[in-house]
């Protein structure tokens, strides 16, 4: 914690609403501390537009501690910014130089509309966790928490993508604006434990069902969502789903509709 | 002042809530199909109680002011959940748990449902366990577990240092599948500014669509409240950005009692203040303080560095105080005893506060993956945020506001005072009394939202005559002309300075007077300057932009708006709580530094009640009795 002083030139994408044009507006963000994270560089920007009378810059943060997954823009083409592993609430200033000019611009892809400055919508990744990004066990339902033992490797790969925070940089640096990676680590999060291979090939069909949809697009495997992931899910992921969707394609039986026993 | 009744059935603790449950009316499933219950907030309690009362058949309406429900404050947890499993075979049991839990919340909870809570947290890791949540496992396949702050038994599940995260998520895509089958209707971004409250029922809330500004009214038959506790009262705390009381002052506005508000529990280990622009602290896991050692140099203003500082010049507090507890003392008592540390000179930061937190002797013992494989992202996060690497130096930690125990005023049903108004998890006050034990946040949220609440509300669904009401009803016609009143209000004032800033103000009013320790003098002079400090923000302050579209400026303005008057409450609770119990310590109440409680005269649950503005809240008490845990002076020695 040695703090430094440092002077930066910002510019901003600024955009009133979904529909009205945007540009880029140019700020100097001056006397930032070192130990500053981004956001609180940002707030100590927004204050001076405030005291000014201008619009303060509109992004989605909440937590502040890497996990909400609220935040993200890109700084410099790159989600997140340019440290690896790192959502922007973590990223501090210690990591830029006196003097840096920096382009700050929301995600861009077509199934993120735009909302406001660097916030956009992105609710149709809540939309896939809704067509089958669950377990399907009722409150009450459940055995004894001990009663399947999960082999220690089968736990650590569902809590390996069982981490991905929603945040969305993996769309936002895909040139197909592509929402493979976050659909399938939630997937590969819930078939590989027992509990969750019971609805596999189901969940398989509708969820990548759900991603087409919604306008995401297609899988070309550059990898330049894995790169971006501030918690590091792995492209072996989207293998996986891969995989999982083409079984359960070719596996698809028949549902028996008003099954249920009298 | 009147008695308040908790509604504790009689009978022995065993099966209170067995034979309660016996004794509630049921709802028939196809009745339930009729019935709306509004859910606000979805973290854990929301989430779980919006999803379980959905599979049940209810008609459920959740609301969160985020932008999905995954986001709530509970995300951030990272410890642990507890549960009296005793998988470990070591003792553990419900009645351990319940009596950890009632002599960690210093007696000032409420047994039977400190009991029930304990009862209930055994099915909570299983329901868990069946929606996926990738708990820690051996090697064997079976669950693992760790020991947290305030316990001798290993019974803390846990997910790396993600456990609120892996909870959260189960929640959600529990309550999304109902989402899926048309069960609850969801609607994120959407701020809670008023209940509406019909013939003396809670039969509706008044939103706002934070991007559109428009206001929005929802009736039900019931609402629950589970919208968080009130940490940013101080500013900064570990606590997210939007993290507010505003939806349970509201209610509290509305006729719902506040009890407790002077319970906040201080962290004890939370990353030091680095500067003025900090916009908030961040928590380092408790379960640190497994391997960890706290220390400060014996010397003072020890200019050294840490590594230079010989062992017979450390001083291992609190492994020197409380030789049986060591360093997973409670968080109340781990924080004090930093505090004073610096207080002394000790502090570790030159012209700041902090004490190490050191893991060279487990790194030893154990080896660094070893470390690295419990703890490696928390120990990623601190070198993140500080710039130290704290595999080669010792963390600097240094206490944070962090959870609140008071709330609103809930009985054994979870009911508020007002009919119909549930609350649950932390923005009710029920379970910790004056401080929680680590790792009981989450179970108690997920024991309210999946187990309590979905029963609870039956009960009063089907005792209760619910006439139908439409927002076209004149309290609904009330309440909305009230918060656009309120809105109107703020962005006329045009004032010269920003939210943010009186924000700040109240924050080190509070952190100076009502945090870790607090005294006659100092919440006297607390009260009078947020007295002034509420009377400028309200002709002084700036709030920008416009109110019919996304306005976080607006947001925020509202939701200090209510701090104001929620601080000024919690100075006067704890100005008139003359007793030392738990995370309030007074100054004048105290042994040799510790806590002095007087079960004489405060032996009870301090409920406030709204009298209209400008007017002081009076004072309802509910007593106290403890008929299975002897009162007796709490020692970690």
């Amino acid at each position: 914690m040695s703090e430094k002083l440092i002077n930066l030139t910002l510019k901003v994408w600024r955009q009133k609403t979904k529909s009205a044009p945007g540009e880029f507006k140019t700020y100097e963000a001056k006397k930032v501390s070192t130990d500053s994270s981004f956001l609180e560089m940002l707030d100590q920007l927004n204050d001076e537009l405030i005291q000014k009378g201008d619009d303060p810059i509109a992004f989605d943060h909440d937590c502040r501690e890497g996990i909400c997954g609220s935040c993200g823009f890109m700084i410099n083409g790159q989600a997140h910014g340019p440290l690896k592993s790192t959502s922007v609430c973590q990223l501090h200033m210690r990591n830029f130089n006196d003097g840096e000019v920096l382009t700050v611009e929301p995600w861009r892809a077509t199934a993120f509309p735009m909302i406001k400055d660097l916030m956009t919508d992105r609710t149709g990744l809540d939309r896939i966790v809704k067509a089958g990004g669950y377990i399907s066990v009722n409150t009450g339902n459940a055995p004894d928490g001990n009663a399947v033992p999960v082999p220690k490797v089968d736990a650590d790969e569902a809590f390996a993508n069982a981490q991905c925070i929603a945040c969305g940089a993996c769309v936002a640096s895909c040139k197909n604006g592509s929402a493979s990676l976050f659909t399938s680590a939630k997937m590969v999060h819930l078939n590989s434990l027992p509990q969750g291979k019971v609805e596999a090939e189901k969940r398989a069909l509708s969820m990548v069902g759900q991603m087409d949809a919604e306008g995401f697009g297609a899988c070309t495997s550059t990898g330049a969502c894995s790169a971006a992931c501030p918690k590091d899910i792995s492209l072996v992921s989207i293998a996986k789903m891969n995989r999982a969707f083409l079984k359960a394609s070719l596996n698809k039986k028949p549902e028996v509709q008003g099954g249920e026993a009298g | 002042m009147s008695k308040l009744d908790s509604k504790a059935p009689s009978g022995p603790i065993e099966t209170k809530w067995q034979d309660h449950r016996f004794n509630m009316k049921l709802v028939n499933p196809a009745n339930k199909r009729k019935h709306s219950v509004i859910v606000v907030g979805t973290g854990l309690a929301g989430a779980s109680a919006a999803a379980s009362m959905g599979e049940l058949g209810y008609k459920v309406k959740a609301f969160c002011v985020h932008e999905s429900p995954r986001r709530a404050h509970s995300v951030a947890a990272q410890g642990g959940i507890n549960a009296a499993k005793n998988y470990q075979n070591d003792g553990d049991s419900i009645s351990r748990l319940f009596y950890d839990t009632i002599k960690g919340g210093d007696f000032r909870a409420r047994e039977a449902n400190v009991y029930r809570l304990a009862e209930t947290s055994v099915k909570i890791i299983d329901q868990c366990v069946a929606q996926g949540v990738p708990f820690a496992r051996d090697y064997g396949g079976l669950l693992a577990n760790r020991s947290f702050g305030g316990a001798q038994v290993s019974r803390t599940f846990y997910a790396r240092g993600q456990t609120g995260q892996q909870l959260l998520l189960g929640a959600y895509q529990s309550m999304m599948r109902q989402v899926d089958l048309g069960n609850v209707e969801l609607r994120t971004r959407r701020e809670m500014l008023d209940l509406v409250v019909v013939d003396g029922k809670a039969r509706g809330i008044i939103v706002r669509n934070l991007l559109t500004g428009e206001l929005e009214s929802h009736e039900a038959d019931a609402v629950v409240l589970a919208t968080g506790g009130y940490s940013t009262v101080f500013y900064l705390s570990t606590n997210a950005m939007a993290c507010a009381v505003t939806a349970a002052w509201r209610a509290h506005k509305r006729g719902a009692y506040f009890a407790n508000p002077c319970f906040t529990q201080i962290h004890p280990t939370c990353i030091p203040v680095h500067g003025e622009n900090q916009s908030k602290l961040t928590l380092m896991s408790e379960s640190l303080r497994n391997d960890g050692r706290v220390w400060v140099s014996k010397v003072k203003d020890d200019k050294r560095k840490p590594t230079d500082i010989p062992e017979n010049e450390r001083d291992y507090f609190l492994e020197r105080i409380y030789p049986s507890f060591g360093n997973l003392a409670p968080r109340d008592v781990a924080s004090r005893q930093a505090k004073y540390r610096c207080d002394e000179g000790h502090s570790v930061i030159p012209g700041g506060e902090g004490v190490f937190l050191d893991f060279a002797d487990a790194i030893k013992r154990n080896g660094e993956n070893k470390i690295a494989e419990k703890y490696g992202n928390l120990f990623q996060m601190y070198d993140k945020i500080t710039g130290e690497n704290p595999y080669k130096h010792p963390m600097k930690i240094y206490p944070a506001p962090h959870y609140t125990m008071g709330g609103l005023w809930v009985d054994y049903n979870l009911m508020s005072t007002i009919p119909g108004l549930f609350v649950a998890g932390e923005a009710n006050f029920s379970d910790h009394g004056a401080n929680r034990l680590g790792a009981s946040a989450l179970m108690q949220g997920l024991a309210d939202g999946y187990f309590v609440i979905p029963y609870t509300i039956g009960d009063y669904i089907a005792n209760t005559k619910l006439n139908p009401v439409t927002p076209t009803h004149d309290s609904f016609k009330e309440a909305a002309n009230n918060v656009q009143g309120q809105i109107t209000k703020l962005m006329n004032i045009k004032g010269t300075r920003t939210v943010e800033s009186f924000h700040k103000q109240l924050g080190r009013i509070m952190w100076n007077n009502c945090g870790m320790a607090r005294n006659e003098k100092g919440l006297t002079e607390a009260i009078k300057n947020i007295s002034k400090l509420k009377e400028e923000f309200w002709s002084n302050v700036r709030v920008p932009g416009d109110a019919n579209y996304l306005n976080p400026e607006l947001e925020k303005a509202g939701r200090v708006a209510d701090f104001l008057e929620l601080g000024e409450l919690m100075c006067r609770d704890a100005l008139d709580r003359k007793e030392s119990c738990g995370g309030h310590f007074r100054e004048e109440y105290q042994v040799d530094g510790e806590a002095k409680r007087d079960d004489e005269n405060y032996c009870y649950v301090a409920a406030w009640e709204w009298m209209g503005e400008s007017k002081a809240q009076s004072l309802h008490k509910e007593q106290l009795t403890f008929e299975n845990i002897k009162l007796a002076t709490r020692s970690y020695k």
